[in-house]
């Protein structure tokens, strides 16, 4: 029986009403990447690439390049700020190639096709207007898509993950070392750079699956084992560990079976997201909520969803969206724990029916993060329902509204039905006006 | 006192079909009789039962040189259908009206016979003692052997209801002159190629006694002519005049005037058949034989070389040989064209003239709400070319010249603005009550009346008679049992034809004096139906230039506006000010209150104190001053907007007024229900009104409204679930058997709003697990429900989005939906309803959807109901004026909003869409919790 949280069909707060279902891939779409503020690219395994209008749905460009899935992509604008901003993304392949697209005109500017790997992560140093491709070995390209060097081999797996860190360095998640790289300015040529591997990090246990940059100073790692380590991104130092912390003795009421069904996938740090206080964690099935100042995970969601959570995200307004294999999305609010005159309330019974019984659950919800010790909960506000299946990503749009894409081939665009409708009779107006249809004749 | 409903709950209805068993006869006390032709099966507005006839025919008959009027053949092919109607006799009579066959041949002036092209006569004639009225078209046939080259032909619509031919005048006389077009365009063909080959034998015998004379010139050298020779000459001279006769014939009916083939409406050539093999019946077999014979006989394929023979030079006698039949002087492929158009005319105007006329206003409003039409309307049936376009020709014969008064003095005002082409339908439908229909000498009385304008126009006449007769004249021809009463009608009866043919006859050589739109009555009425007071009342007023403004008997229907009219009007007018001026707080319907032009209400007008509706609807007409004409004239167009509010704040319904304007709605439809229940007992006579090309459509109507009646009587949570649908919220008809949920998805899908011009939004059978983007696409859906495995399945997608669909079980008999606590689905659908039979169930589902869509029209097309009107003003405010006008102005309850707001969303989207470029199929939802509804 599970223990997830529903919150039934009464969702005040929840302005997702509307949505719109953008067909196109014919295989799982695992990336969403935004372009710029109205447009999107999409990519999955059926290596092609679409662009879209986050507004109207509408399909902007089909590219098609790759031969096989596309295993990571990046946006890639020009940082010249004086001339009209180009918009190119560089998507790469399990067909060994990286292929930089032009946004603008939908055409394939380049295709770099030199690689002895996949290439798994491909990140953009807009400081350095370079780009950096992680595969087997690490390499760092111009603008012009010209190779400028390269690490030696590094592993057959390869690498996983790559965030930028102060002062030209990066780090790179491989296996289950992590290894920063500094970019030295090389002193033969004139705008080549160096790679240099500067320090090892062995600290995890298994595989780190993430790698997030919290700020200037911190960045923060998570393992397969679901370890989580905030690290100095200064001097690489470990800042503080949580391991485990799951299945923490703090919880009184774990049910046993519970635990005995953790594996190890339970457990895996799937994705990571900070903003400038906390970590947000995706945990197996759970969200965690850590505390950088406290150190502390000061709110968590056992179960969030049915299944894992795939990718979490930090809205603006203190809440969060998860979306899991489940093919739910789910939107979270951080609230303050509040003292709550603890109702007995005979619970469980009523998820059977599952509506109506919202704010009891909420309640509940309440109760044991009272009892859990932390400051904090997450609320369930919300929950978009519309994927057959896992629920790869999404990306949000502030009040364009919210991309997911899903292992069931579709992206879906949710929206706020109440902007739409507002929009539409601006639009019905503006239509009339240009029509001529308000003047009198 | 007993209230109406319950009245009409006790009168005798006729069941539906398909449910035989009748209940236990009422007490006699308590049964009200419906009718009093009602045991004679008869409809009401049948006035005349004589007639020898089943139904309307078409009837093609030729003035023969030879034996006179004779009938040629008839449409329905049927010997049935005239029955005993001596067809002899009736051409006899059809032909005697035309008097003003064209002369043809040496005009005084000119050396060669000339060819007329005439413009067909078409005439309306009445025997009352045959109970026939017939609309009868005159054309010409040339025929090269032919008595001055013309054969006088008519085609006749005969019908046993008067009032059909006269209201539906304009439209037959357009139908069967476009049927006359095509049957003279072959027929010109066929003679041209008849001169043609006239020619080549003149030709080929000038050749022959050429060589004869020379041969004789040569045989005899004398130097002197024999009187062979002589003979030959002449013969020879005489075949030289004929040659030049003949190609001076040619040039002419090759030069005819090809005008009419440019207008925009004519065409002769298009093959209007595709629809008629929709159509079944007895006509099946005609229909499709009629196909047939294009295909084969293709007029293009064959081009016969042709050996031209000697012509003799005495000609037989005209009596000797055989005259050319109908098919043989008119080019095949026309021939069969214009049979095909004049079945196609017997089908168009088949049934009761209240259903043609019904049909005729209701395209008409249709086509004045082109942006909400896509909604509810059956788009094939907008699309399609409708009979009834010319309607300016919808009007009745009785009222013609006040309507023709009236569009002169106040021209029509144009529609310029499409969004003010649109029309509350539901509010404006003009259909009179006249109040001299309880006067049991009814027909008599619009007779006479017609009567009277008639003869004023003819006194006219007698002065100034080409100038008249060159316009709609309408003349009366009073034969010998007419009342003794009518003294110039008598002086017109011993003289049978008109002065009119000497006017025409003596204008040798022009066209018909009397063109296009002279319209006869020659009535032999008996005497009995016609009253002489009436005409001793109102034949000196006739003379008058106002004829009726002043007589109180007969002059009901000349008077423009009608009191109750008035009435309502300062009613409404008054109340609207109210309104206006209790909403201040709306920034609308403020600024020019004065122009609010309120119309006649449908509930109000429908019935009369009985509640039966005995007169049939009177024709739309376009020169109605109703919205187009307020806001042509409002200041700007948001005080044209705010204007157009009040008339849709349907104060009656919400305002008390509600229950009363219910009954008396269900009253009406329930009267017309039983009048179309009579209609149909008497299918003999009228049989199965219908539009060709709706002929399915309409039968898929009838079967909807049966099943939806159906519903709503068994399932007492159809409110919620009618609810769902026209609030766009997927309804999902759950059940094993296939028939069953099929059933419920017909009966539910008349309620179902249409995304966008294409077909309705409604899947009836699905067996595979539903997904977000069936919901997006469909908004009624009929699930298979299976214990296999994959039936798991497909209740598990169902449970996994049951946020956006409302689940109705057909086995269980259960709904899951939301709550529904608003008021118009419970006139939608109420399950006490009276109205027994699914076509009229589905009229009044569509005249309730009707005003629905005018109100989502209003809410659309409100700017400041949407949008600010300044900058600085914040959205609550808007928000609250849009729910403000929602639930005061448009009176609408709780659930009901999300309705209009619904279907103002696909009217904005309709509206922003591309052209070329489909609607972006979206799917809104709520998040409101559903609960199960049971029986």
């Amino acid at each position: 029986k599970s223990s997830v949280q529903t919150i039934g069909e009464e969702q005040i707060q929840n302005p997702y009403t509307e949505l719109l279902v953008l067909k196109g891939h014919q295989d799982i779409v695992r990336f969403l990447v935004q372009i710029d503020d109205c447009r999107f690219a999409s990519a999955g395994d059926d290596g092609i690439i679409f662009l879209w209008n986050a507004q109207t749905g509408e399909k902007l460009f089909e590219l098609h390049g790759h031969t096989h899935k596309i295993t990571a992509i990046a946006p890639f604008s020009s940082s010249d700020a004086s001339e009209e901003k180009n918009h190119l993304i560089l998507t790469a392949s399990a067909d060994k190639t990286v292929i930089v697209w032009d946004c603008t005109t939908g055409r394939q500017v380049q295709k770099v096709s030199c690689f002895h790997s996949t290439v798994k992560c491909l990140t953009v140093l807009q400081r350095l207007d370079v780009w950096l491709s992680g595969g087997s070995d690490l390499c760092v390209w111009n603008r012009k898509l010209d190779l400028l060097c390269t690490t030696s081999h590094l592993t057959d797996a390869g690498i996983s993950a790559l965030v930028e860190l102060p002062k030209n360095c990066v780090a790179a998640a491989v296996g289950k070392e992590l290894i920063i790289f500094r970019l030295i300015a090389s002193s033969d040529k004139s705008e080549g750079w160096d790679v240099l591997e500067v320090k090892r990090l062995v600290d995890h246990h298994d595989n780190i699956l993430s790698l997030v940059s919290v700020n200037d100073l911190t960045f923060v790692t998570g393992s397969h084992v679901g370890e989580l380590i905030v690290w100095d991104a200064l001097d690489w130092t470990k800042q503080a560990c949580e391991c485990n912390f799951w299945d923490s003795s703090v919880q009184p009421d774990a049910q046993p079976e519970i635990k005995l069904s953790q594996s190890t996938n339970e457990t895996s740090v799937q994705h990571l997201t900070s903003d400038e206080e906390c970590v947000f964690a995706a945990v197996g099935k759970g969200i965690y909520v850590y505390n950088l100042q406290m150190k502390r995970v000061i709110a968590c969601q056992r179960t969030a969803h049915d299944s894992s959570v795939l990718h979490i995200e930090k809205l603006p307004n203190r809440q969060l969206i998860s979306c899991s294999e489940d093919g739910s999305v789910r939107i979270w609010e951080l609230r303050e724990k509040q003292q709550l005159p603890a109702e007995p309330v005979p619970t469980g019974f009523f998820n059977m029916w599952g509506f109506g019984r919202a704010n009891k659950q909420a309640n509940q919800a309440a109760k044991k993060m009272q009892e859990n010790t932390t400051m904090h909960f997450l609320e369930l506000v919300g929950d978009l329902i519309g994927h057959s299946s896992a629920v790869q990503m999404f990306l949000y749009f502030g009040e364009l509204g919210l991309v997911t894409c899903s292992a069931d081939h579709l992206i879906i665009l949710w929206k706020d039905g109440e902007r739409e409708s507002r929009l539409r009779s601006l639009t019905l107006f503006q239509k009339l006006a240009q029509n001529g249809d308000l003047q009198l004749k | 006192m007993i209230s109406a409903p319950d009245v009409v709950a006790f009168t005798r209805e006729e069941e539906p079909a398909d449910e035989p068993c009748r209940e236990p006869p009422l007490p006699e006390e308590y049964s009200v009789p419906l009718c009093p032709f009602a045991g004679h099966g008869a409809n009401p507005w049948a006035k005349v039962a004589s007639s020898k006839f089943s139904r309307d025919f078409i009837l093609i008959s030729e003035f023969s040189e030879q034996v006179g009027p004779q009938p040629l053949l008839t449409i329905p092919d049927d010997a049935k259908v005239p029955g005993s109607f001596d067809l002899n006799y009736f051409s006899l009579r059809i032909m005697s009206v035309d008097y003003q066959a064209s002369f043809v041949g040496h005009p005084p002036g000119s050396a060669y016979p000339k060819l007329n092209f005439v413009e067909d006569s078409k005439v309306v004639l009445g025997d009352s003692k045959e109970g026939a009225f017939a609309y009868v078209h005159h054309l010409t046939l040339y025929d090269l052997e032919a008595r001055g080259f013309v054969r006088p032909f008519c085609m006749a619509y005969i019908s046993a209801d008067e009032h059909k031919i006269m209201q539906q005048f304009q439209e037959l006389s357009a139908e069967f002159s476009k049927a006359s077009e095509c049957l003279k365009t072959g027929n010109r063909k066929a003679f041209a190629s008849e001169l043609e080959k006239k020619l080549k034998d003149l030709d080929y015998t000038r050749t022959v006694l050429h060589n004869e004379t020379e041969i004789q010139k040569k045989a005899n050298d004398k130097g002197y002519y024999t009187t062979q020779a002589i003979e030959k000459a002449n013969e020879l001279a005489s075949v030289e005049k004929s040659i030049i006769e003949h190609q001076d014939l040619l040039k002419q009916i090759r030069s005819y005037p090809y005008r009419k083939l440019k207008d925009s409406d004519f065409h002769p050539y298009e093959p209007e058949c595709a629809l008629d093999q929709a159509s079944v019946g007895s006509d099946q077999d005609l229909a499709t034989s009629d196909l047939a014979e294009p295909g084969e006989t293709n007029p293009y394929s064959r081009v016969p070389s042709y050996t031209p023979k000697l012509i003799k030079a005495k000609s037989a006698k005209c009596f000797d040989k055989k005259l050319k039949t109908l098919e043989e002087l008119c080019d095949i492929y026309f021939f069969t064209q214009t049979l095909d158009q004049l079945h196609q005319i017997e089908r168009t105007f088949r049934g009761d003239v209240c259903y043609l006329l019904t049909n005729q206003i209701s395209r008409a409003l249709l086509k004045q709400q082109s942006i909400t039409n896509f909604l509810f309307e059956d788009v094939s049936f907008l699309g399609e070319k409708a009979p009834g376009k010319q309607y300016r020709g919808c009007r009745g014969l009785s009222q013609d010249a006040t309507d023709r008064k009236c569009s002169e003095e106040t021209p029509a005002p144009k529609v310029v603005i499409s969004l003010g082409s649109y029309k509350s339908s539901v509010e404006c439908v003009p259909i009179k009550m006249e109040q001299d229909i309880e006067d049991p000498q009814e027909p008599a009385m619009t007779e006479s009346i017609t009567f009277e304008h008639q003869e004023n126009l003819d006194y006219l006449d007698a002065d100034i008679k080409g100038s008249i007769s060159s316009g709609e004249s309408i003349e009366v021809l009073g034969t010998e049992k007419s009342a003794s009463g009518l003294t110039k009608s008598e002086s017109q009866a011993s003289l049978p034809i008109s002065p009119s043919p000497q006017v025409g006859r003596s204008k040798v050589g022009s066209r018909r004096t009397i063109s296009e739109d002279s319209i006869e009555v020659l009535s032999t009425c008996p005497s009995e139906s016609l009253i002489p007071e009436d005409f001793k009342a109102s034949y000196p007023s006739a003379i008058n230039e106002e004829p009726y403004a002043d007589d109180e008997e007969g002059g009901l229907r000349f008077t423009p506006k009608l009191s109750p009219d008035n009435a309502d009007e300062q009613e409404d007018g008054s109340n609207l000010e109210n309104l206006a001026q209790v909403d201040s707080a709306c920034c609308i319907g403020k600024e020019s209150p004065n122009f609010l032009e309120p119309l006649p209400s449908l509930g109000q007008k429908l019935c009369d104190e009985d509640g039966v509706v005995r007169i049939p609807p009177q024709p739309y007409r376009q020169a109605e001053q109703g919205l187009c004409g307020s806001f042509a004239s409002s200041p700007h167009h948001d005080g044209a907007l705010g204007g157009l509010l009040p008339h849709e704040l349907d104060s009656r319904y919400p305002a008390g007024g509600r229950e009363v304007s219910r009954t008396s709605l269900d009253e009406c439809s329930d009267s017309t229900s039983y009048i179309s229940s009579a209609a149909s007992t008497c299918s003999d006579r009228t049989p199965s009104p219908a539009h060709p090309a709706c002929l399915a459509n309409e039968r898929h109507k009838k079967k909807a409204g049966q099943n939806a009646l159906r519903f709503i009587r068994q399932y007492p949570f159809a409110h919620p679930a009618i609810y769902s649908l026209l609030s766009g919220r997927t309804l999902i008809v759950l059940g094993e058997d296939e028939a069953i949920v099929k059933k419920l998805v017909t009966a539910l899908s008349i309620f179902v709003p249409n995304c966008g011009v294409y077909a309705k939004p409604v899947k009836h059978w699905v067996t595979s697990p539903l997904h977000v983007v069936d919901f997006q696409k469909w908004k009624l859906i009929g699930l298979q429900r299976t214990a296999s495995p994959a039936g798991v399945n497909v209740l598990h997608a169902l449970s996994r989005y049951s946020r956006y669909v409302s689940i109705l079980d057909a086995d269980s008999k259960t709904l899951r939906c939301p709550l529904y606590k608003g008021t118009l689905v419970s006139r939608l659908a109420d399950h006490r309803t009276q109205i027994k039979r699914g076509s009229t169930y589905y009229m009044h589902v569509q005249s309730v959807l009707t005003q629905l869509c005018s109100k989502a029209f209003l809410f659309t097309f409100c700017h400041h109901l949407h949008l600010p009107i300044t900058d600085r003003e914040p959205e609550e405010s808007v928000v609250n004026r849009r729910m403000n006008f929602l639930k005061l102005h448009l009176g609408l309850a709780n659930e009901d909003i999300k309705i209009v707001q619904y279907l103002a969303e696909l009217l904005k989207l309709q509206y922003i869409q591309e052209p070329g470029q489909g609607v972006n199929p979206l799917l809104r939802f709520d998040y409101v919790p559903s609960f199960l509804y049971k029986i």
